[in-house]
C-alpha cells in the first residue's frame, strides 16, 4: 500500500445530485458548452487530483431502471467523453483524464486509438474507464439480439448468462485494445533516409486477436501512447465486474458501504487476482462514495434532505452517500484505507459546491494529516498512481536487427 | 483591399490544410520533418492555418497500416492519431477555423459516429465538418467488428442511409430543447427520441445530444464516379475532388453545377474545394527548382520501386531505380500495396503508358515514377501563385483548395507568411473570420431543410 491516498473525482452533469443543477441555478445549454467543464477540471487539478472520470452513455440519463423515467426537469444528455477528455487536455497540464466508454457497441479498433489520441494530446494523462452498456444503449445499433429489459429477467440463469457473456466480450476488448496500444514499438519510426524507411517494419506489429464475437488484426494506425498503456479502470458491484477488473484493469472502483464491506471487497478482490492468473501490478482498489462537504454533518444532512424534498424523491446511488464535514469525511478515508482501500473516487453531489469543497477543505485536511500529495510530483496519469510505465508485450520478441539495420540507424 | 464600386464582387478563395498522414507526398526525411503524431504538429498547423484565414483544418483517413508485398509498407510516413479526438482538442487552441475530420461511413456505426460529429461540433461552437468516405475493402475490414462485406454497387447506398439516418439523429432535439430559465432542463420528454427503418439500418432509442450549433455538421465528399457526383449533389456541401488543374477542375465543376442544377439544387450552395501542392520560390526559376527536389525527395529510390511495382503487379526489387523500366507485363497482377486509397484503374493500360512515356522522355524508374506521380499545381512566385489561384478561382476551376503542406508540421507556413497578405490585397480573402460556424465561413447560408423536425417525429 502506497503512503498516499489516491484521490480522483467523477464528474457527470452538475454533480449527481438531480437537484444540483437547479440550486446552481445552471443553465442547462452551459453543460453542453467546453467551458463548464474545463472551470470543474481546473478545480480538481487545483486539489492535486490523481484524475476525473467523465460519465457517458448511448442512453439518455434516467432514474428508473431499465427504462427512460420521462423527467423533464433532470439533467439530461451528455456529450462523447472521449471527446470531452481531448477538449479539456490543453486546457490542464497535470490532471488525468479517464472518458467513460462503452465496449459493446463500439469498435475496438477506434476505442484504442481514440484513447491514445487522448493520451498524445495530454501528454501522458489518459485513463479509460471501461462500460459494458445495456440493452437501451444496443437499441441504437440494432446488430446485437435485443434481451427483455426487466430487473426479473436479469436474475434469471439465462439473465446471468447474459450478463457473463457481455463482461466476457468486454475483457475481451480490453484485451485487443492493450495489445493495439502495444503494436507500435516506441522505437517504430526511424526516418532512414540512405534506406528509405520511415518506420521499421520489425517494431510495428499486427495484433491478430481472434475472440467468439469479433477478430482484429492490426496494427493500431496510432503509434504506441506516451504511457505506453493507457490507464484502464472499470467500476464494479460483484463478482463478476470484479473479475473483469482482475484480467483486464488497472484501477476498480467498488462500492462499499462500511469499513467491514470494505474489508470483505477487497478480500474478494485479492483472491480474484490470483485466481485469474493477474500477471498486470496489483489492482488499485478505489471506493466510490457521494459526497455533500459542509461546515457540519448537521448541514451537510440538512442539505441532502431539503434536496430530496425539493427533487420529490430520496436520492439513491449504487455508492454510500455521505453527507460531512471535510473532517469527518477525512476520519472514513482513512479508517477504510486501513481495510485495504487505496484510493477514492469521489462523487460530487454538487459539482458547484462539493467539488470545491473536496479541493479546498478536504485535500487540506489529507494533506494535515500527513496521507496526501503538496504537489504533483510526476506528470503522468501512471506517475500519480505509482504505476510504472510497461514494457511493450511485442518488443521483447522483436528479432535482433539486422547488421544494415544497425549501421543506418547510427546515421 | 476595396471594392471598385460598379465591379462584380470577386469569387472568394476558400483554402485548407491538414496535417498530411500516409502517402509518399509527405517529405519525412526533410531536415526540418517534425512528429506526425505529437499534438505539437496539429496545433502548429491548424494555429498557422487560422493566422492565414483558412476555412478549415483538414484530417484524411486511413484505417489499415499499409502492406506492400504481405508486409508492412514502411516507405511513407504512417502513424496518425483518431481524426475526430485529436480535433477536440484542436478546438481548444483554435477560435474560429474549421475542423474536418474524415470518417468512414462504413466503419463505424451511425449512432456513434454521429454523436462524436454533434460533439465536436458543440465543443468547438459550430467549427464542425465531415469528410464522409465509402470504401469497404476486405483489408481494411479486418480491423472491425464487421469485416468488410459491402459489395462495391451498394457502397452510395448504404452511405446514403448511413446519412439519412445521422440527420435524423441531428435532428431529433428541437431547437431550444434546452430551457434557459425555470424547472425544467429540456422542453419535453421526448427529447432524442428517434426511429429508423432502411434496407441497412434499423435502430430507434434516444439520441443523448442536444441540437449542435451549426444543427448538422457541414458535410463533405469526394467521389468521382457519376454515383460518387450524384451522391454528393445529393448529400454534401463540400466537394473535396482530385482535379486540380484549372482546365480539369472547371469541367469537374461544371459537371457538379449541372448535376445540382438536375436536381433542383442551387449550384452555388455546393463548394468544390480540390486538394492542391504549391511550391514557392523567391524568383520562378528557383520555384520550379524546389518543385523538381520536392518531386525527388517524394519519390525516393525505395519508393519508385514500390510504386512501380503497383502498377507492373509484380515484384520488380530487384530494378536499379536509376536504369530503365522492365518490360511491360503481359498479365494483371494482384495489388502490391495495399491499403491505398486509389488505384489504377487498368493496370496494364497504365503499365503500357508508363513505359512508352519513359522510353519516348527517355527516363529512368525513378525519374517516370517523379513525372507520373508526383504534381505540383502551384508554382512560383508568391505574387504569382496569389494570382493563379485567384484566376482559377475566378474562372469558375474551384472554389479553393486543400493545400497539403509536403512537409510537416511547417508546410505551409510561408504560404501564409508571403501569399495569403496578397490574396487579401486582391480582395479574395478575408481578413477576419465573419461568421461563427464553418457553415458560415464557406458562405453556404441556412441549413437546408428537407424534411423538419416536427414531420419526422410525426412519421
Amino acid at each position: 500500500m502506497s503512503e498516499h491516498l489516491h484521490l480522483s473525482v467523477a464528474l457527470d452533469g452538475a454533480g449527481w445530485h438531480p437537484w444540483a443543477w437547479k440550486d446552481a441555478r445552471v443553465r442547462p445549454a452551459a453543460l453542453f458548452g467546453a467551458d463548464y467543464w474545463i472551470e470543474q477540471v481546473a478545480t480538481a487539478e487545483r486539489g492535486l487530483l490523481d484524475f476525473v472520470t467523465i460519465e457517458d452513455s448511448f442512453a439518455l440519463q434516467t432514474g428508473a431502471a431499465f427504462t427512460h423515467d420521462d423527467r423533464t426537469d433532470h439533467v439530461t444528455g451528455r456529450l462523447d467523453a472521449v471527446e470531452l477528455a481531448a477538449r479539456i487536455a490543453p486546457e490542464t497540464t497535470r490532471i488525468g483524464l479517464v472518458p467513460s466508454t462503452d465496449t459493446l457497441q463500439t469498435e475496438p479498433f477506434h476505442l484504442a486509438s481514440a484513447l491514445a489520441t487522448v493520451d498524445f494530446a495530454s501528454r501522458g494523462r489518459a485513463g479509460w474507464r471501461v462500460r459494458a452498456g445495456g440493452a437501451r444503449e444496443s437499441e441504437n445499433f440494432g446488430r446485437r439480439e435485443t434481451f427483455e429489459l426487466t430487473l426479473d429477467w436479469y436474475r434469471t440463469p439465462e439473465g446471468q448468462a447474459q450478463i457473463a457473456r457481455q463482461f466476457d466480450e468486454a475483457v475481451d476488448v480490453i484485451e485487443v485494445v492493450r495489445r493495439l496500444w502495444d503494436s507500435w514499438d516506441d522505437d517504430a519510426v526511424i526516418r532512414d533516409v540512405p534506406t528509405g524507411r520511415f518506420f521499421d517494419r520489425d517494431r510495428v506489429h499486427h495484433v491478430n486477436f481472434e475472440s467468439s464475437s469479433f477478430s482484429i488484426a492490426g496494427p493500431s494506425i496510432t503509434p504506441r501512447p506516451p504511457q505506453g498503456q493507457v490507464v484502464v479502470t472499470a467500476l464494479g458491484h460483484a463478482t463478476v465486474p470484479y473479475r473483469l477488473a482482475a484480467r483486464g484493469a488497472d484501477v476498480l472502483f467498488v462500492t462499499p458501504t462500511s469499513t467491514e464491506d470494505a474489508a470483505r471487497i477487497v478480500a474478494e478482490v485479492r483472491e480474484l487476482e490470483i485466481e485469474v492468473g493477474r500477471t498486470l501490478p496489483p489492482l488499485r482498489i478505489f471506493a466510490d462514495l457521494v459526497v455533500l462537504i459542509d461546515a457540519t454533518s448537521a448541514a451537510a444532512s440538512t442539505r441532502l434532505e431539503r434536496w430530496n424534498e425539493l427533487d420529490g424523491a430520496a436520492y439513491v446511488s449504487d455508492a454510500f452517500i455521505v453527507a460531512a464535514s471535510a473532517s469527518e469525511l477525512a476520519d472514513l478515508l482513512e479508517e477504510w484505507r486501513d481495510a485495504g482501500i487505496e484510493g477514492y473516487r469521489l462523487r460530487p453531489a454538487s459539482a458547484h459546491l462539493d467539488l470545491p469543497a473536496i479541493a479546498d477543505q478536504l485535500v487540506p485536511e489529507l494533506q494535515r494529516r500527513g496521507i496526501f500529495r503538496h504537489e504533483y510530483e510526476g506528470d503522468t496519469l501512471r506517475g500519480h498512481l505509482g504505476l510504472d510505465r510497461p514494457a511493450n508485450r511485442y518488443a521483447t520478441a522483436t528479432a535482433p536487427r539486422s547488421a544494415s539495420t544497425a549501421q543506418n540507424t547510427e546515421n | 483591399m476595396t471594392e471598385k464600386t460598379g465591379t462584380p464582387a470577386k469569387r472568394q478563395v476558400h483554402l485548407a490544410a491538414g496535417v498530411p498522414g500516409v502517402n509518399h507526398y509527405t517529405v519525412w526525411g526533410d531536415p526540418t520533418a517534425g512528429s506526425q503524431i505529437d499534438f505539437d504538429t496539429f496545433e502548429h498547423v491548424a494555429k498557422t492555418a487560422e493566422r492565414g484565414f483558412f476555412d478549415y483544418f483538414f484530417l484524411a483517413e486511413g484505417l489499415r497500416v499499409r502492406e506492400r508485398n504481405g508486409q508492412l509498407h514502411e516507405l511513407d510516413v504512417a502513424g496518425r492519431p483518431d481524426n475526430l479526438t485529436v480535433l477536440a482538442a484542436v478546438a481548444g487552441v483554435t477560435k474560429h477555423i474549421g475542423l474536418v475530420a474524415t470518417a468512414s461511413a462504413v466503419f463505424n456505426e451511425p449512432y456513434d459516429l454521429a454523436r462524436k460529429l454533434a460533439s465536436l461540433d458543440h465543443l468547438s461552437n459550430g467549427r464542425a465538418g465531415w469528410n464522409i468516405v465509402v470504401s469497404a475493402d476486405a483489408f481494411t475490414g479486418e480491423n472491425f467488428r464487421r469485416g468488410g462485406y459491402l459489395p462495391y454497387d451498394e457502397r452510395y447506398d448504404r452511405a446514403g442511409e448511413f446519412v439519412d439516418l445521422s440527420r435524423v439523429l441531428w435532428d431529433s432535439w428541437p431547437e431550444n430543447a434546452l430551457h434557459s430559465a425555470g424547472a425544467d432542463f429540456v422542453s419535453r420528454a421526448d427529447v432524442g427520441d428517434y426511429r429508423y427503418s432502411g434496407k441497412y439500418f434499423d435502430t430507434h432509442g434516444q439520441f443523448t445530444v442536444p441540437r449542435s450549433p451549426q444543427g448538422h455538421p457541414v458535410l463533405i465528399q469526394a467521389g468521382d464516379s457519376a454515383d460518387g457526383r450524384d451522391f454528393a449533389v445529393r448529400t454534401v456541401d463540400v466537394v473535396f475532388s482530385r482535379h486540380s488543374e484549372p482546365e480539369a477542375g472547371r469541367a469537374f465543376k461544371r459537371d457538379i453545377s449541372a448535376r445540382a442544377v438536375a436536381i433542383g439544387r442551387d449550384p452555388e450552395s455546393i463548394k468544390v474545394i480540390p486538394g492542391a501542392s504549391v511550391v514557392l520560390g523567391d524568383t520562378e526559376a528557383e520555384a520550379r527548382e524546389r518543385a523538381r527536389e520536392i518531386s525527388f525527395a517524394q519519390v525516393t529510390p525505395q519508393t519508385a520501386i514500390a510504386l512501380l511495382q503497383q502498377v507492373w503487379g509484380t515484384d520488380l526489387s530487384g530494378y536499379d531505380p536509376d536504369g530503365p523500366l522492365p518490360a511491360v507485363p503481359t498479365t494483371d497482377g494482384d495489388d502490391v500495396i495495399q491499403g491505398i486509397a486509389r488505384r489504377h484503374d487498368d493496370r496494364l493500360a497504365t503499365a503500357r503508358e508508363w513505359f512508352a512515356r519513359a522510353e519516348a522522355e527517355n527516363l529512368s524508374i525513378r525519374q517516370l515514377v517523379v513525372a507520373a506521380t508526383t504534381r505540383h499545381e502551384f508554382i512560383g512566385t508568391a505574387s504569382q501563385i496569389a494570382q493563379q489561384l485567384d484566376e482559377a478561382v475566378q474562372s469558375r476551376a474551384a472554389d479553393g483548395y486543400v493545400l497539403s503542406g509536403n512537409v510537416v508540421p511547417h508546410g505551409i507556413d510561408e504560404f501564409v507568411d508571403q501569399v495569403v497578405p496578397i490574396l487579401q490585397e486582391r480582395g479574395v480573402l478575408r481578413t477576419e473570420y465573419a461568421g461563427a460556424t464553418l457553415r458560415e465561413t464557406l458562405g453556404l447560408g441556412e441549413l437546408p431543410v428537407t424534411t423538419s423536425w416536427a414531420e419526422r417525429r410525426a412519421s
